[in-house]
């Protein structure tokens, strides 16, 4: 393949991970885990990096192992593997970033089971070359990314007036009533609910369009 | 140790882990299955009780797996991958039993055994168990309270869905979307129960 057939492709996976099949309004995988976090920006970022690395390096080396793998166990080693970066993941954070490793709880952990990296791991690193595996993790994981950060701004912002900890002026004075609903479950609820919807019909507007 | 307290606070925590702190609807764990498998009642309700049985039975057993095994050879963060390597097995075991000796339970609850492996509740539900230090006997309370919180939510949300396929609701809305709003409502509704029992 010429170099500007592989530019293709990538810009193609990019475009699969972050839109068109976007894992939380399009394939609706992996919301379990990371939803309880959004309720403070900080705690979504961290979590976010932790999925970006997790995700991405995990199906690289699925893909790497794939000529390896026996068929019939492969999700066993899936699981494995991907249990191996969360336990990196939560170490590092242990060791360096205590007080976050004790926000985020057991949410770090429940990385193996999120449905999106074994999803990815299974749908495209077992049968891809590892260069395209990983980016398909790593966009795929941006794609999740970026609509929980939406979900944890609004949040944090109607919830509590502050964006990263820091206070917004009109958010956190005395004229704005506090959505408290927001930093509860339910907001997450609501908001994935409203994210999901507008882009979804943007989706769909666009489809009719194209037909 | 006096066992009696404990199995008092066993049933604080049991009851709390229905209603309070439901571990789908104020930890969100489960939402996959949650959403997938919640359109008609007769399988929301075998899967809720697979989810049941397996969360009780591998919440002990990683109890024993974490303070028998990790903790005397200070392997504390090797538990990832133990605990899922305890429930994949554990779901593995009991799916041969049933399908050995009862093939109607197996024909109910088969397909939904697997599913189940992959399901964060499960491997939630011993991590918070490990966090929050129960002893052996809280952790039955624990596991068999999340466990039927969970089963609670997907019934409830499986009979919502069944009366909303005759509605009109918004093309894109339909799906994942009308289901987290319920699902809001339904933690919303849940909230409600907060002071029922005063501390955990």
């Amino acid at each position: 393949m010429n170099a500007s057939g592989a530019g293709a492709q990538s810009k193609n996976i990019a475009i699969e991970g972050l839109w068109r099949n976007n894992p939380i309004f399009k394939q609706v995988l992996g919301i379990c885990s990371t939803l309880a976090v959004t309720n403070l920006v900080l705690n979504t970022v961290v979590m976010c990096v932790a999925l970006v690395f997790t995700l991405s390096l995990s199906a690289a080396t699925v893909s790497i192992l794939r000529r390896f793998t026996p068929r019939n166990i492969r999700m066993m080693v899936e699981t494995l593997i991907i249990a191996f970066y969360v336990i990196i993941v939560d170490i590092i954070l242990k060791a360096y970033w205590p007080e976050m490793s004790g926000n985020l709880g057991p949410y770090v952990g429940l990385i193996i089971t999120n449905c999106i990296v074994m999803g990815r791991c299974e749908a495209y690193g077992i049968s891809n070359p590892p260069v395209s595996a990983f980016l398909d993790g790593f966009f795929n994981a941006l794609g999740y990314s970026f609509v929980l950060l939406i979900i944890a701004i609004f949040r944090e912002l109607l919830g509590m007036g502050t964006l990263l900890g820091f206070s917004v002026p009109y958010f956190s004075g005395p004229y704005w009533d506090k959505w408290i609903i927001m930093v509860m479950p339910p907001g997450a609820f609501f908001m994935l609910a409203i994210v999901t919807w507008i882009f979804r019909s943007i989706q769909l507007a666009k489809e009719k369009k194209s037909k | 140790m006096n066992v009696a307290p404990q199995i008092w606070q066993a049933f604080v925590v049991c009851i709390s882990a229905v209603f309070t702190q439901n571990i789908l609807l104020s930890y969100f764990l489960g939402l996959c299955p949650f959403i997938g498998v919640s359109r008609e009642i007769k399988s929301a309700f075998g899967l809720g009780l697979a989810v049941i049985f397996v969360m009780t039975s591998t919440c002990l057993l990683n109890w024993l797996a974490y303070h028998y095994v990790l903790e005397p050879l200070g392997l504390e963060f090797f538990r990832f991958i133990l605990f899922i390597i305890v429930i994949a097995a554990f779901v593995q075991f009991v799916e041969m039993v049933i399908e050995r000796y009862s093939p109607a339970l197996y024909l109910r609850l088969g397909v939904f055994l697997p599913l189940i492996t992959v399901n964060c509740a499960i491997l939630g539900a011993s991590l918070f168990m490990v966090i929050r230090s129960y002893s052996f006997i809280v952790t039955i309370g624990y596991g068999l309270g999340s466990g039927i919180g969970w089963f609670l939510a997907i019934i409830a949300m499986a009979g919502i869905r069944q009366k909303l396929a005759n509605e009109r609701i918004p093309q894109g809305l339909q799906g994942p979307g009308i289901t987290l709003i319920i699902a809001g409502l339904m933690a919303l509704a849940f909230i409600g129960f907060t002071g029922v029992l005063q501390g955990r």
